[in-house]
């Protein structure tokens, strides 16, 4: 297929990506493009300049801080986090990114991408949420760090404005974590999903069902006061083809008792 | 610090199956549409257009990946394998032969896509379980649903 006429720029840092994504407001970064490309393909957006960002390094590599905190790259692959032995101290992480699509896309797609793209139907906005990520933006004006309440701002929007880039997502420590979807096919996109953390209280983020994921925090892990979180959150999901919104409902109760259910089924 | 260089068009250097080639390429150019159309490497099909349906998969810098979601320009500098590459001349590779002999191609649309991908798992793991084999070929559809000789072949190749 052939795409809208675009410009291509391949900066060699991050300065030099930032000043390119300000010199023209039609400016977009491409990260893994396993979204954007299709989305252009669609015309369903249309960037003046695509902006690469496959050379910045400063977007690269995992670590793992002596508190437990893990530093991802915002350009890190759904493969390199699932084969990273310094992400294995987060243990979802990689689980919910090995349950991404397909081996080619998760050979090309970033943990950041999937994020700034903010589609409601994404794996790792709610598991962010949960547990309590913090995403580093960079602008010219410097550097800030934006708390994973306050990063999702939209549908395909968050805090990270046209002329800035997430550059890290930092996640604290912790292993008691769940993830459960009902998914269009093994791996597809999915339909409902819920994210749980239990490192001290309960954290509960349910996608899928509003612009941005839905965070909870049920009284205690107990079925029946998680579904009652998830009701007194008067959820109101659309409707597509793929369920109602009165099954979105009922999906968003029965996932977040699932999720919740495995992060306390681990030590 | 000045903004990058930003062009509709940039000159390339891919190495293909062991040649190297120089072009030029509009920065909208699919990578896939680059392998047939420009250098006339037609054995990477374009099944559906959208990402989804894997024939279009090649070999980058060791990554498996679909040509049609990743821009020409993106592979600038890049070692690129394709179906074309994977026989020795009249020699097919173990995982071709294994294809014939299991009659794991009908009309043969989706094969490029499902050798590269059976060739990235066995690179990867020689000796993958039934269940990593079906795993690695997600992404790879075949629409005459011939999927159980596809595994078989992949399945004796790794024996």
């Amino acid at each position: 297929m052939l795409l809208r006429e675009v410009g291509y720029a391949r900066p060699a840092s991050l300065g030099e990506a930032l000043e390119t994504l300000a010199a023209d407001d039609g400016a977009r970064a491409l990260a893994g493009g396993q979204t954007l490309v299709n989305v252009m393909k669609m015309r369903a957006g249309s960037p003046d300049v695509l902006v690469d960002l496959a050379d910045l390094q400063e977007l690269k590599g995992i670590e793992l801080g002596a508190d437990g905190t893990l530093d991802i790259g915002a350009m890190t692959t759904y493969t390199e986090l699932i084969e990273s032995s310094e992400a294995r101290a987060r243990p979802i992480l990689g689980e919910v990114c090995a349950q991404i699509a397909d081996v080619q896309v998760r050979n090309r797609g970033t943990v950041g991408g999937n994020a700034c793209t903010n589609d409601p139907t994404n794996h790792l906005p709610p598991v962010f949420a949960a547990l309590g990520a913090e995403f580093v933006v960079r602008g010219q004006g410097g550097e800030r760090v934006v708390p994973a309440a306050d990063f999702f701002l939209g549908v395909y929007m968050t805090a990270a404005a046209q002329d800035e880039l997430l550059t890290r997502i930092r996640v604290p420590a912790g292993r008691r974590d769940g993830f459960a979807a009902v998914t269009l096919g093994v791996d597809g996109t999915c339909i409902v999903s819920a994210a749980a953390a239990l490192n001290g209280g309960v954290s509960l983020a349910i996608g899928c069902v509003d612009a941005v994921p839905v965070r909870l925090e049920p009284e205690s892990t107990d079925p029946e006061a998680v579904r009652e979180a998830v009701r007194a959150a008067k959820l109101d999901p659309p409707s597509d083809v793929h369920a109602s919104s009165d099954y979105r409902r009922h999906l968003a109760e029965v996932l977040a008792v699932r999720a919740v259910q495995q992060a306390e089924g681990r030590s | 610090m000045a903004a990058a260089e930003v062009a509709n068009e940039r000159a390339i250097t891919v190495t293909v199956n062991g040649t190297r080639f120089e072009r030029r390429v509009e920065a909208r150019k699919l990578l896939i549409h680059f392998l047939r159309d420009d250098l006339d490497l037609t054995g990477s099909h374009v099944g559906c257009d959208t990402g989804n349906c894997g024939a279009c998969s090649v070999i980058v810098d060791g990554t498996l990946l679909k040509s049609c979601m990743l821009l020409a320009v993106q592979a600038d500098g890049a070692s690129i394998e394709t179906v074309e590459g994977l026989a020795d001349g009249e020699e097919l590779s173990k995982l071709q032969q294994a294809f014939n002999d299991h009659h794991a191609l009908q009309c043969g649309y989706c094969t490029p896509g499902m050798l590269m991908s059976a060739t990235a798992l066995l690179r990867k793991n020689a000796h993958p379980s039934e269940e990593e084999i079906r795993k690695a070929l997600q992404g790879n559809i075949c629409r005459c649903t011939g999927y159980w000789n596809i595994f078989e072949a992949v399945k004796a190749a790794a024996e």
